[in-house]
C-alpha cells in the first residue's frame, strides 16, 4: 500500500511542480501548453485504465471524448449564442444554460453512459475482431458527430462555449484522474482483470467474468475521456468533429505506448515526454513556415517523429519506458536493495 | 429491366473494387494474424506516385505499371518496418506499428508533396460512357469489372497451383508446421505483403479512376470498406473476403437506391453497426478459415 501512495505522491507532485513552475514563468503559451497537458493526462489516464489493465486496444477513446465535448456544449452554451450556433436545435436543449462545471460533469457522465450502453457484447471479443470493432465504434461515433447536424451543427465548427477550464480546474482533473487510476489499477476489479490480460484461459477458469470486469473499465475510461472531451471544449472553445478523430487517436496513442501501457507512470511520463516533443517539434515547424524557405507550408513534420519514435520503443522496449513497475514500487525496491548490499 | 440491369453493373463494379481491396487485407491477415491498418496508405502511395510520374510523357500503361510497382515495394516495406521487428511480441505493438506507419506515409504525403489534392493522369476510356442494352454506364465500371475477375482468376491459381501458393496457405492453417517442414517464414511474410500491396496498387488505379485525384487521406475509404468485408466474409478466408466485398457492395448499392436523402448520410454508420453486430453474431465471419494454429 505504501508504494501505491508512493507512486501516487510523486506523479501529483510532478504535475504540481509543472504547474508552480508556468505560473512562476507565467507566459502565456506556456500556460497555454501546460493546459493542454493536463487534458492530455486526464485522456491518457483514462485510456490507461480500459487498455492497460484489459490489454486490450481501443481506439473508440477518442470518440467519447467527443461525446463528453459536445454533450458539455449542448448544455452550456448561452441560449442566444445557440440560436446562432445551433438554429435547429430542440427548443427544449436550447433553453438549458448550466455552469460549465456542470456541464463538464454531465458530458463525463454522458460519454460513460453511451459507452455502457454500445460496449457490453464488444467486450466477449479479444485480439484483432476487439480492435477493429472499437475502431469501427470510432467510425459510428464520428459519422453521428459530422451529421447529425441539429445538434453538432455537422462538420462545422461549433462555437460559443464558455471559457472555463484554466490551469487549476485541468491540473485538479488531472491529479484525480492519477488518483483514481491507481486506485483502480489495485482494486479487485482492477487485480481480475489483469489477470485476464496476462492469461486468459486461466482467470477464465477461475471463474473470472471477463466481459463485465472489462466492461467496468471501459465505462470508467469512457467517463475520463468524456471529462478530458468536456474540459478540452471548455478550454478551445470553439471546435469541430475533425478534432475528435484519428490523428488525435494517435497522439493520445503515443503518448500511453511510449510511455508504457501497463503502469499509470508510463501514461503519465509518456504524456510529458510526448507534448514536449509536440511543442517543440510544432514550434520547430512554425518557425521553418515562418522562414519561407519551402514554397508550401510544412505540415506533418511532427507526426512523423512522433511515429518513428513509436515505431523504435516498440522494437527496442516492447512494453514502453516504464513496463511493469510503477514508479514508487521501483523505487522502494531500490531502496531495499542498498540496505540489503552492505 | 433497365433498373436491374443498371443495379447489376453497380454491384458488380463496386464490389470487384470491393473484394480486391478485401482479399490484400486478408491475405496478411490470414498467415500473420494481425490486421495491417497501413494498407490504406499502399494505395495513396500509387496515387502519389501516378502524380509524380504523370509529367513524364510515359504511356498511360508503363506509368501505371511503376505506380503498382511502387505500391508492391511499399507493401515489402511495411513488413520490414512495421511487422518484422515487433512480430514476434504482442498482437497490440504489430497493430500499433502498423498504425503508426500508416500515420508515418500519410505525413511524409502532406510534408513532401502537398496537402492538397493532386491531378492523377487518366486515360481517354476512363471518362468514356458506354450503352449496353439501354443502360448508360462508364466504361471505367466494366473495366474495373474485367480487372477484378482478371485478378481473382489469377489470384485463385496462385493460391491453389504455384508451390508459392500453397506454401502461403500451408503457413496460414499452421505458420510452426509449415516452418518446421522448411517453408520459409519471412519469405512467405514479405511476398504475401508484396501480393497485397500489388492488390492495392491494382485498386489504387480503379479507385482514384472514379475521383480523379490523389490526397493524403485518400487510403481511409478504402481500408474501411476491406475492414467491414473481410469482417463480414470471415476474416481468414479468402473466399470470404471476396464473397464479403460483394456483399458489402450490394448493401451499399441497395442503401443508396432506397435510403432517403437525409439517411443516406448516415450510411457509413449503418454499415458498421452492421459489422459490430455480424461479429457478435459470428465472430469468424461469414466463411470460417482454416483451423488457427500459433502465430509466430
Amino acid at each position: 500500500m505504501g508504494k501505491n501512495l508512493l507512486t501516487i505522491a510523486l506523479l501529483c507532485g510532478l504535475i504540481v511542480a509543472m504547474v508552480v513552475v508556468t505560473k512562476l514563468l507565467g507566459v502565456r503559451l506556456f500556460d497555454r501548453i501546460a493546459i493542454n497537458l493536463c487534458i492530455a493526462l486526464v485522456l491518457v489516464l483514462g485510456l490507461q485504465v480500459f487498455m492497460g489493465n484489459s490489454g486490450i486496444l481501443s481506439f473508440a477513446h477518442i470518440g467519447f471524448m467527443g461525446v463528453g465535448a459536445y454533450t458539455s456544449a449542448l448544455l452550456t452554451i448561452p441560449s442566444r449564442m445557440k440560436g446562432m450556433s445551433l438554429p435547429d436545435l430542440d427548443p427544449f436543449f436550447a433553453a438549458i444554460e448550466l455552469s460549465p462545471y456542470l456541464g463538464i460533469l454531465i458530458g463525463g457522465l454522458a460519454a460513460a453512459l453511451v459507452a455502457a450502453a454500445v460496449s457490453y457484447p464488444l467486450m466477449r471479443l479479444s485480439d484483432a475482431a476487439a480492435v477493429i470493432t472499437s475502431f469501427a465504434l470510432l467510425v459510428v461515433l464520428h459519422t453521428v458527430m459530422t451529421h447529425w447536424s441539429a445538434v453538432t451543427n455537422g462538420p462545422r465548427t461549433l462555437f460559443g462555449l464558455p471559457r472555463a477550464t484554466d490551469l487549476w480546474l485541468a491540473a485538479g482533473a488531472a491529479i484525480v484522474a492519477v488518483v483514481a487510476a491507481v486506485a483502480f489499477k489495485e482494486s479487485r476489479t482492477g487485480l481480475l482483470l489483469r489477470s485476464s490480460r496476462d492469461d486468459e484461459v486461466a482467470s477464465g477458469a477461475m471463474g473470472v467474468h471477463i466481459p463485465r470486469l472489462r466492461w467496468q473499465a471501459f465505462i470508467l475510461s469512457a467517463l475520463f475521456a468524456g471529462i478530458g472531451g468536456a474540459l478540452w471544449g471548455h478550454f478551445i472553445t470553439s471546435f469541430s468533429p475533425k478534432a475528435f478523430f484519428l490523428k488525435e487517436t494517435f497522439v493520445i496513442l503515443s503518448m500511453l505506448v511510449i510511455g508504457g501501457a501497463n503502469t499509470v507512470t508510463g501514461a503519465v511520463f509518456g504524456a510529458f515526454i510526448v507534448t514536449a516533443a509536440f511543442e517543440s517539434l510544432r514550434a520547430t515547424e512554425a518557425g521553418l513556415n515562418k522562414l519561407d524557405i519551402f514554397s508550401e507550408q510544412v505540415v506533418g513534420l511532427t507526426e512523423i517523429v512522433l511515429a518513428l519514435a513509436m515505431i523504435a520503443v516498440l522494437a527496442l522496449r516492447p512494453g514502453g519506458l516504464f513496463a511493469t513497475q510503477e514508479i514508487g514500487v521501483l523505487l522502494t525496491r531500490r531502496r531495499n536493495k542498498r540496505e540489503d548490499s552492505p | 429491366m433497365t433498373t436491374f440491369l443498371q443495379f447489376l453493373i453497380d454491384v458488380l463494379s463496386l464490389g470487384g473494387a470491393y473484394a480486391l481491396m478485401a482479399l490484400g487485407l486478408v491475405i496478411v491477415y490470414g498467415i500473420l494474424r494481425l490486421v495491417n491498418f497501413a494498407y490504406g496508405e499502399l494505395i495513396m502511395v500509387a496515387g502519389y506516385t501516378m502524380y509524380l510520374v504523370s509529367g513524364s510523357g510515359l504511356p498511360w500503361l508503363v506509368m501505371a505499371a511503376i505506380a503498382v510497382l511502387m505500391a508492391i515495394l511499399a507493401g515489402i516495406a511495411t513488413d520490414y518496418v512495421a511487422f518484422r521487428p515487433v512480430r514476434a511480441k504482442s498482437v497490440t505493438a504489430v497493430l500499433i506499428t502498423s498504425f503508426a506507419f500508416a500515420t508515418l506515409l500519410q505525413n511524409a504525403a502532406l510534408l513532401f508533396i502537398s496537402p492538397r489534392p493532386r491531378n492523377v493522369p487518366l486515360p481517354e476510356v476512363f471518362s468514356q460512357t458506354v450503352e449496353i442494352a439501354g443502360v448508360i454506364t462508364p466504361a471505367r465500371n466494366l473495366i474495373t469489372i474485367a480487372a477484378a475477375v482478371i485478378l481473382l482468376a489469377l489470384f485463385s491459381w496462385l493460391m491453389r497451383r504455384s508451390v508459392l501458393g500453397i506454401a502461403m496457405r500451408a503457413a496460414a492453417t499452421n505458420f510452426t508446421m509449415a516452418r518446421m517442414l522448411g517453408i520459409p517464414a519471412n519469405l512467405i511474410i514479405s511476398s504475401a505483403f508484396a501480393i497485397s500491396g500489388l492488390l492495392a496498387g491494382v485498386v489504387s488505379l480503379l479507385w482514384i479512376g472514379r475521383i480523379g485525384a490523389v490526397v493524403p487521406g485518400i487510403g481511409l475509404e478504402p481500408l474501411l470498406i476491406a475492414f467491414i468485408a473481410t469482417v463480414i466474409g470471415g476474416m481468414r478466408s479468402l473466399q470470404g473476403a471476396v464473397l464479403g466485398g460483394f456483399l458489402l457492395a450490394f448493401i451499399d448499392t441497395t442503401l443508396n437506391f432506397t435510403l432517403p436523402q437525409d439517411l443516406l448520410k448516415f450510411r457509413d454508420a449503418f454499415t458498421f453497426s452492421l459489422v459490430i453486430l455480424i461479429l457478435l453474431w459470428r465472430p469468424e465471419g461469414l466463411i470460417k478459415g482454416p483451423a488457427s494454429g500459433q502465430r509466430t
